[in-house]
């Protein structure tokens, strides 16, 4: 060990604490399914680390002294609490703690932890937080504000769910192979949930959910080098990527609102297309199609105009039809229908559109009303796109794109 | 680990099959049984007389007054229990899974909040403690 500067110290802990705050958790966690337990042991570990790496020295293995500090407050914690609760409870909570490690070595555990967290049994709002919260170390203010919830509701809901994989004994692991798909949905909706409340922030002015969307990332390259060989696990990285890709061309330099047809090319990340386009070629190797797959081979199409300057809306219409056939959703029928519109003109893609609006799930989203307004708009039915364009406005709660639907609104001619 | 399943189920479905629909029912149960009792994880089991045999109390104003019929008024009735040991709740559901109140009814899964004396009495020892140590 050598001595180190509070900078250096604070520098070490913050790297630790990004690359191996879920490892800890989760192994800490693993047998005992006390996640709180783990995150609370694992905070004391950073603040004895602050306090004790600036005279000592920073240790050469950071995570493995983390991890035995945190294993000695466990310990500890599980010894004062003993004549509370019943022994076989201390017992599962200590057995951990004697399992030896390699030197420099934590076995990864993260996946088990993600496993747990989205499970069924676990209320599905909750699965993305509680992810945030267990594997990235997001504290609860934090993921309150990103899922605009209030931070004393948001904590009691995550202590809540915690306190259901501990006493329901949720397991810390990844599920046999017949169960692994079904189950591995729900962890990949709930890394696609994080990264939607990331994607709203369009312009980045909210950090907290600006960041949202790099963690979400962040986790789902995570999903794909722990079980590499899962094609929806790919296509949910590429999906995130294509659309991360897309953010500096989102709006204007006023804020403004830009459409996917508007945005210019040039402020587009290629080089995370191209990150987007190596996962899904990999996904499609595998040759077992998803929903992920599908969404982001839309993506695909849709960027494929920086190459010939033009979106491949046949090839579009074609994925849509595969993901309305697998998902049944709606909202695959509304934007298949605008890419309808592209080839066969307005009035096909509003008679899709005719066939949905009596889903219940339509009428409240926006989307379907400015896709209406729209089509309405190039038949030069103005009266009834304006009415279409009232409703989606009021629907909207970002105010760029409800600017943007202003802006189109007004340029309808006057009767 | 400890998990009860409650198995709750509309009644009158029972009174409306046919005695050989009856019969079978029974027997699916009987298999049921007889696999968690193989398997090495059945605790016990037990079957209820219907909800019009059950009688409530409850304590208002320092008076406990029994009542007559379930302490719930719903359509769907708890009509029989397993009670089964198991690693954790993947396996709870994965038996779960297979039970035929599933087909008719709602089978809910709880775990056991494990009481009683044995478990306080050890305190004494501390050999997961020593050994970490």
């Amino acid at each position: 060990m050598s001595p180190c500067s509070g900078a250096l110290v604070r520098e070490t802990a913050e790297s630790v604490a990004r690359h191996s705050y879920g490892k800890l958790v989760a192994f800490l966690a693993a047998r005992s399914g006390n996640v709180a337990a783990a995150e609370d042991a694992l905070s004391d570990a950073f603040a004895a680390a602050l306090e004790d790496w600036p005279v000592k020295g920073c240790p050469a293995n950071p995570e493995a002294w983390l991890l035995t500090v945190a294993r000695r407050k466990l310990i500890d914690t599980a010894r004062r609490r003993k004549n509370e609760a019943p022994a076989d409870d201390f017992e599962i909570e200590t057995e951990s703690l004697v399992e030896p490690v390699d030197e420099g070595e934590v076995p990864d555990r993260r996946l088990g932890l993600m496993f747990a967290c989205a499970h069924p049994s676990i209320d599905a709002a909750i699965r993305a937080p509680l992810i945030l919260q267990a594997v990235l170390g997001l504290d609860a203010a934090r993921i309150a504000s990103a899922f605009l919830m209030s931070p004393a509701a948001m904590g009691q809901r995550l202590v809540r769910a915690k306190t259901k994989i501990r006493q329901a004994r949720i397991p810390l692991r990844i599920p046999e192979r017949e169960e692994l798909p079904e189950r591995l949905e729900t962890v990949l909706d709930a890394i696609y949930a994080a990264f939607s409340e990331g994607w709203l922030d369009a312009v980045g002015t909210d950090p907290a959910r600006r960041d949202l969307a790099e963690e979400a990332i962040y986790l789902g390259r995570l999903v794909t080098e722990l079980l590499p060989g899962e094609p929806e696990a790919l296509g949910l990285l590429a999906l995130m990527l294509y659309a991360e890709a897309r953010r500096r061309a989102r709006r204007g330099p006023e804020g403004e609102y830009i459409a996917l047809a508007e945005q210019d090319i040039s402020l587009w990340d290629h080089e995370r297309i191209r990150a987007a386009e190596t996962a899904l070629r990999r996904a499609g190797a595998i040759e077992l199609i998803g929903r992920y797959q599908l969404e982001a081979a839309i993506q695909s199409a849709h960027v494929s105009r920086r190459r010939d300057g033009l979106p491949n809306w046949p090839a579009v219409v074609k994925l849509y039809d595969a993901l309305l056939e697998l998902t049944g959703s709606p909202v695959a029928a509304i934007n298949r229908a605008i890419a309808v519109a592209e080839i066969e003109g307005p009035g096909a893609a509003l008679a899709i559109l005719n066939s949905v609006c009596g889903d219940a799930r339509v009428i409240e989203y926006q989307p379907y009303w400015a896709a209406r307004a729209d089509l309405l708009a190039r038949i030069g039915a103005s009266a009834e796109a304006r009415d279409a364009y009232e409703i989606a406005i009021g629907l909207e709660r970002d105010p760029s794109l409800r600017n943007y639907l202003e802006r189109r609104r007004a340029r309808l001619p006057r009767r | 680990m400890q998990y009860l399943l409650t198995l709750y189920s509309d009644e009158s479905g029972w009174e409306k099959m046919t005695p050989e629909q009856q019969q079978q029912g029974v027997a699916a149960y009987g298999a049921y049984t007889q696999a968690l009792s193989a398997a090495g994880v059945l605790k016990g089991s037990n079957r209820l007389r219907p909800s019009s045999t059950a009688t409530t109390l409850r304590t208002t104003n320092n008076k406990t007054q029994v009542l007559d019929g379930p302490f719930i008024d719903s359509k769907e009735q708890l009509g029989g229990y397993y009670l089964i040991d198991v690693p954790d709740l993947d396996a709870a559901l994965s038996w779960a899974g297979k039970c035929p109140g599933v087909g008719h009814g709602v089978v809910e899964v709880r775990a056991i909040w494990a009481m009683g004396p044995a478990n306080y009495e050890q305190n004494a020892a501390e050999p997961a403690v020593a050994a970490a140590r």
